[in-house]
């Protein structure tokens, strides 16, 4: 069969980046074969892309590489090629530098950098001068003040003596002559990384210090990983004698961090400005990492976090990630509905209104079907008649064609995009859903219910979907889970973004391990902890991290506003383009979803899970 | 919206008893081709309210010679089942308003979609 096939490009299975093979190995080997027009190696996978200049050369190259063994980085792996009749570009990954970030390139000289390595002294001494700690994944020192691990904070009272080391004044002086920072630093931290080692995604605590961050490269480069709350990243490559400048935006919401591994994915030439990795596979290799040390430097803050910039009353712009501005400050800051009112009007502002101004980014986000959910829609029999009560941008309302499926959602511009997409649907609220009753064969209440802020409202919202049932209909409902980690598994939510955060306040986690908070800690009574919603006002959650109360507003960054990232390396204003929007939700804790089904006349619970950070249940109509 | 949707639509205005079939108000309609699948409009015909589907598609002028009265052995009437498939499937009413039969509210339709919501008052 693969001989019969005409075509030029051919997959290199198990010769990708991701297997340990450089470019260099591979490009020699292929080049054996005839004229490579084009090498693509996707990062972090395990096979290349060759396209050659004809079919007969790819055709040698298939013959003669097929079954062959190639030996890379002290390993031999066996390349198996395949014949594909074109090679496409893989996703878009974000290109762009977070807004407020520099590297700046061979800031210091080989001899600055000598002078500077050789300055610290990493035998183990009790000097009060310094705080040494061996990490589990690095050695790390302080100078000025010590960072502490426990609360991610420092001791703003107790200075260690002697300040920070003489030999940091020059390069100092220097940051501040070229305007990188305004205030000198008075707390280093100085991190010793051997290939293999990382540091945890964090963000630096916002009310520990003041906006200016800079980190120094030494002794080796390394690829520093920046993602943004809402799931975009970007991979900055840092290089030997380079210094990082973090500002704004890229210092108080995105967070950065270190993936402990022996190569980096990096552009293969020496390109001039090799910082933001780009979504170009026809130009990465692999570097190998080498021992690197980084000299941060910081200023302690002495007053409460200012990272909005714009003065009050305007709310902190990176508020989502501010350790000094929970819960939301802001004067009609919302608190838990106690009447049918209230949470009607609570749901108005922070579920019905955010989603539609929302609504397009909310859509672009929203496009893979979870499995179960596809599960159960194409379990029904052909013919179906299915509602999807809360369809969102329709994303299961065309999945079984077999099925005659209407959705309806409370935001107009939603809907509008299912009847792009050709869909049945219609605006309508999910208590008062304008479908005759017993027509359905299946309903579906895919991440609703939770954000209805009573009791009574989300017991209502059940009824509803059984009253559409027909007696035999089945139910499928999902809501968020307060238990984001079950069974030893982190949810998605949770694991995607790798971002766990623990206390209430924590913001910024400079972690010395990954250890993730058990959310289960602290509440072995699930009646206690559902019945325990005194707070006074709505918390903010932190996104990404586990739920600390049961009642909360999470934060949407709003992609696509008015400004990109500054173009221009003067230009170091703290970008606005990220409007943040809070959505209220209620997270079910264990059982609760159950109970709350219980409480519905004439049906059966057929099953119930816990489902990537979501319980479900599957329920039946009896009569 | 389609007639099939229409089809399940009822008003739900808080106080009203009757509110099937909600009657529509066009201004824009339009027909669209769509697959005949003999089957698929089988399977729906028994979950019509076939006086329902009848008024509706005379409103439009689209009745298409569909009969008042349902008739038996339509699994294997094809003529009948294209007629069917046609106003179910192809008719889709793009601008105008829905009218609850018996509070007379009026739900607009607007780019194919029908806005029922209802005011706080309402429910």
């Amino acid at each position: 069969m693969e001989k019969s096939v005409n075509w030029n490009s051919l997959v290199v299975a198990n010769g990708g980046l991701g297997n340990g093979v450089s470019r260099e190995k591979l490009q020699d080997v292929l080049r054996e074969c005839g004229r490579v027009e084009s090498l693509l190696m996707p990062p972090n996978k395990p096979y290349a892309f060759v396209t050659y200049g004809s079919a007969e050369d790819a055709q040698r190259c298939y013959t003669s590489l097929n079954g062959s063994q190639l030996h890379c980085q002290g390993q031999t792996v066996t390349l198996y090629l395949s014949f594909v009749e074109k090679v496409g570009s893989e996703s878009e990954v974000c290109a762009e530098l977070p807004p407020g970030l520099k590297v700046l390139e061979e800031f210091v000289s080989a001899e600055e950098e000598t002078g500077l390595l050789d300055a610290i002294d990493w035998a183990p001494t009790s000097d009060a001068v310094t705080v040494q700690k061996a990490l589990k994944h690095r050695r790390v020192k302080h100078y000025g003040y010590e960072f502490r691990y426990d609360n991610n904070n420092v001791d703003k009272d107790k200075p260690l003596p002697g300040g920070l080391p003489k030999i940091c004044d020059a390069l100092l002086e220097r940051c501040l002559k070229e305007n990188h920072i305004d205030i000198r630093p008075d707390q280093l931290t100085i991190n010793q990384y051997e290939p293999g080692q990382g540091i945890p995604p964090h963000v630096d605590t916002h009310s520990a210090f003041e906006d200016t961050i800079l980190s120094l490269s030494l002794g080796a480069k390394t690829v520093m990983d920046f993602r943004h709350p809402e799931g975009r990243s970007v991979a900055v490559v840092l290089p030997r004698r380079s210094l990082l400048v973090m500002q704004g935006e890229s210092r108080y919401l995105w967070t950065h961090g270190i993936t402990p591994r022996k190569f980096d994915v990096v552009p293969a030439g020496d390109s001039v400005s090799p910082q933001a990795l780009t979504s170009d596979h026809s130009d990465l290799t692999l570097s190998k990492r080498d021992t690197r040390t980084s000299f941060t430097f910081r200023k302690v803050r002495r007053t409460a976090c200012d990272c909005g910039r714009p003065p009050p009353p305007v709310p902190c712009a990176y508020s989502s990630a501010c350790d000094s501005q929970r819960p939301l400050e802001e004067p009609s800051a919302p608190v838990l509905p106690q009447d049918d009112g209230d949470a009607s009007r609570l749901e108005t502002r922070f579920v019905h209104q955010v989603y539609e101004e929302i609504a397009s980014h909310f859509s672009s986000t929203r496009h893979s079907p979870w499995p179960r959910v596809r599960a159960f829609l194409c379990s029904l029999p052909p013919g179906a008649l299915l509602a999807d009560v809360g369809c969102g941008n329709g994303k299961y309302l065309g999945l079984n064609s077999d099925l005659w499926a209407m959705g309806c959602d409370r935001s107009q511009s939603l809907v509008q995009i299912c009847a792009e997409r050709g869909f049945q649907a219609f605006v309508s609220d999910a208590l008062n859903v304008p479908l005759r009753s017993g027509v359905c064969d299946a309903c579906i209440s895919i991440a609703v219910i939770h954000h209805f802020s009573t009791q009574e409202r989300r017991l209502a919202a059940v009824n509803e979907l059984v009253r559409l049932l027909k007696p035999g209909g089945r139910a499928l409902i999902y809501v968020w889970a307060l238990e984001q980690e079950y069974n030893k598994q982190r949810s998605k939510y949770l694991k995607e973004k790798d971002l766990g955060q623990e206390e209430r306040t924590g913001t910024s986690v400079e972690r010395e391990n990954e250890s993730v908070p058990d959310c289960s800690q602290g509440h072995a009574g699930k009646g206690d902890r559902c019945a325990q919603q005194n707070q006074p006002k709505l918390v903010v959650h932190t996104n990404r991290t586990a739920f600390n109360s049961q009642d909360l507003l999470v934060p949407w960054h709003l992609k696509g506003g008015a400004t990109k990232a500054p173009e221009t390396p003067t230009d170091n204003q703290p970008s606005e383009s990220s409007p943040v929007f809070h959505r209220y939700y209620h997270v079910f804790c264990e059982g609760e979803l159950e109970d709350l089904c219980r409480r519905v006349k004439d049906i059966t619970i057929q099953t119930s899970y816990h489902d990537q950070g979501n319980w479900c249940v599957i329920l039946e109509k009896t009569l | 919206m389609k007639l099939l949707t229409h089809n399940m639509l009822t008003s739900h205005v808080k106080g009203v008893v009757k509110g099937y079939p909600l009657l529509i108000k066009a201004t824009e309609v339009k027909v669209n081709e769509v697959e005949f699948n003999p089957q698929f409009v089988s399977r729906m015909i028994p979950k019509l309210e076939w006086t329902a589907l009848v008024q509706a598609a005379q409103g439009l002028g689209h009745l298409n010679d569909l009969p008042n009265e349902l008739v038996p052995d339509y699994e294997k009437n094809e003529e009948f089942l294209r007629k069917v498939h046609r106003v179910l499937l192809e008719v889709e009413v793009l601008e105008g308003c829905l009218q609850c039969p018996e509070s007379g509210r009026e739900f607009p339709i607007s780019k194919g979609v029908p806005n029922m919501l209802l005011n706080e008052d309402e429910t």
